[in-house]
């Protein structure tokens, strides 16, 4: 495989104006991103069309080497399986306590037998004691680790995480970042959209991180100022 | 009993649906309502048809003659048309009604005791035809030669808007079992709608962790398709209650008392359940892939 995700002269939309502006990127496997950039710039954007949520308006975009534009609707939820992602808002399902709704995934694809883990992975996260509450009475923080541990429970080959440390403390962004490097060295694909650039920093201490930055609808290389 | 495969909850799905109110209730009804009318249409159906069958066949293979004439004439007229109808081909047989019949056919209107024999009432003879039809022309004129006062009346001018009106009684019924299905499918149409509107953010997130279409089609299918199934049921056996519950047909009884289900009959509505929770089962399935399509 050449590339998990590849963007060729990648153009985004919206009916005001275009946000994103030829986009040409490949994530290698393996590979660990960072995506930086002002607020509105187009970060969950971005992330929106590498998980097809949202399909480019010009340009190629290549998931898995297959054209996103020529996957059906089963196709893109197949892909999904494959790609972990931590949304900045945390959707889970409200009625639904917080163990089922991090097997969610599992239980979607017909693997529940695979949820052995889950105690560990709650554990791990720091929700050992939780698994029976209902999301809405979880802090922010609290949904936010949630949303990791079902973010990463399918063993996906790439992790997606839209401003995962946005409600979490120091302690916590550290350990959510330790798991996000020892993922990416069991060879998952991360890439991660972040204002927190100490947690930038102490990233690129522990992987060889390539961090990207969005600005005027383009993305660029950066880090050498990181 | 197992159930279908595509009510079956093999996979977690129900589950992955909230609880939704008042379209559960509103589906139900909606079921049972339909099927409790569907149960009437049906029986009106059948009664209808089987009048329309029960009047042919009493009246398409019978005539009348009615004769008046003056009373020392009667019997001697009544002779000439028998020994006339004796040697019509077509006729296997015709007699003169007694006094009695006369009566019995009179009593609904005039009651039991009825003079008969101080009455100028005419003398009815009555033809049975033997299935090959006869020339009802050329009888009438031999019979206007032998017995002047003779008149035939095949029964055409009653049987024909007879049947025609239980023919479209019977269509009516039909229509209107089309008519409740249809109200029915779009009931529940509007119902999952609603219940597919009011979860898009379930299935937003149901979408975005890989689940495919068909996996949440198949919750809501499931709910909708139970429910109806549950309802229907409720309202035919409240329908064929409803039906047993009305007075039997007798003697005197006019059509409305025919209204109900003989014998087999009793099993046509047993299948108005399977068929809504289909109706039901095709409905939901067609607007939860159309509103997916909208929500993701």
């Amino acid at each position: 495989m050449r590339s998990v995700i590849a963007f060729e002269n990648v153009a985004y939309s919206y009916g005001g104006g275009e946000l994103l502006s030829d986009i040409s990127l490949r994530l290698a496997p393996g590979s660990f991103h960072f995506l930086t950039g002002p607020s509105g710039a187009g970060k969950s954007t971005f992330l929106k069309l590498c998980y097809a949520e949202l399909l480019p308006t010009a340009g190629h975009l290549s998931l898995f080497d297959r054209e996103v534009r020529s996957l059906s609707r089963d196709d893109i939820a197949l892909t999904r399986r494959r790609i972990g992602v931590v949304h900045q808002d945390c959707q889970f399902l409200d009625h639904l306590p917080l163990a089922a709704n991090v097997t969610l995934p599992l239980t979607v694809a017909g693997r529940t037998g695979e949820a052995k883990d889950l105690n560990d992975l709650l554990g791990w996260v720091g929700l050992g004691a939780l698994g029976q509450a209902l999301p809405p009475s979880l802090s922010g923080g609290e949904r936010q680790r949630a949303a990791l541990a079902r973010a990463i429970i399918m063993g996906p080959d790439v992790i997606l995480a839209d401003e995962p440390t946005g409600n979490l403390d120091w302690e916590m962004s550290l350990r959510l970042l330790t798991l996000l490097t020892e993922l990416n060295r069991m060879g998952k694909t991360v890439l991660v959209a972040t204002h927190d650039l100490n947690l930038i920093r102490q990233a690129k201490s522990q992987v060889p991180a390539r961090v990207l930055r969005i600005a005027k609808r383009r993305i660029q290389l950066a880090g050498a100022d990181l | 009993m197992k159930l279908p495969l595509f009510l079956r909850d093999d996979s977690g799905t129900d589950s992955v649906v909230p609880p939704s109110g008042h379209t559960a209730w509103l589906t139900s009804f909606t079921a049972a309502a339909m099927a409790f009318l569907a149960v009437f249409a049906l029986a009106l159906s059948l009664a209808a048809g089987n009048l329309a069958a029960r009047w042919s066949d009493a009246l398409d293979r019978t005539a009348t003659v009615r004769l008046s004439a003056p009373e020392d004439q009667i019997d001697l007229q009544t002779k000439a048309i028998l020994d006339t109808l004796a040697t019509t081909p077509g006729i296997a047989s015709a007699r003169a009604m007694t006094d009695e019949e006369q009566r019995a056919l009179l009593a609904p209107w005039f009651g039991p005791d009825l003079p008969i024999d101080s009455l100028p009432l005419p003398r009815l003879i009555e033809i049975t035809e033997d299935g090959t039809g006869y020339d009802t022309e050329g009888l009438r004129q031999r019979l206007a030669a032998e017995a002047p006062g003779a008149v035939l009346d095949d029964h055409t001018r009653w049987r024909r808007p007879l049947a025609v009106a239980a023919s479209r009684l019977r269509l009516l019924g039909l229509l209107s079992i089309v008519l409740i299905t249809g109200a029915t499918a779009a009931m529940i149409t509007l119902a999952a709608s609603a219940a597919l509107a009011a979860n898009a953010q379930v299935i937003r997130t149901l979408r975005l962790v890989g689940a495919r279409d068909a996996y949440i089609a198949r919750a809501f299918v499931r709910r909708f398709t139970l429910r109806a199934l549950v309802g229907a049921a409720i309202g035919t056996a409240l329908g064929m209650l409803g039906v047993a519950l009305l007075p039997a047909a007798d003697s005197a009884g006019g059509f409305l008392t025919g209204l109900g289900f003989h014998g087999a009959g009793w099993l046509l509505p047993l299948a108005l359940p399977p068929l809504t929770a289909l109706v039901a089962f095709a409905a939901t399935r067609a607007s939860a892939f159309r509103k997916l399509r909208e929500l993701t």
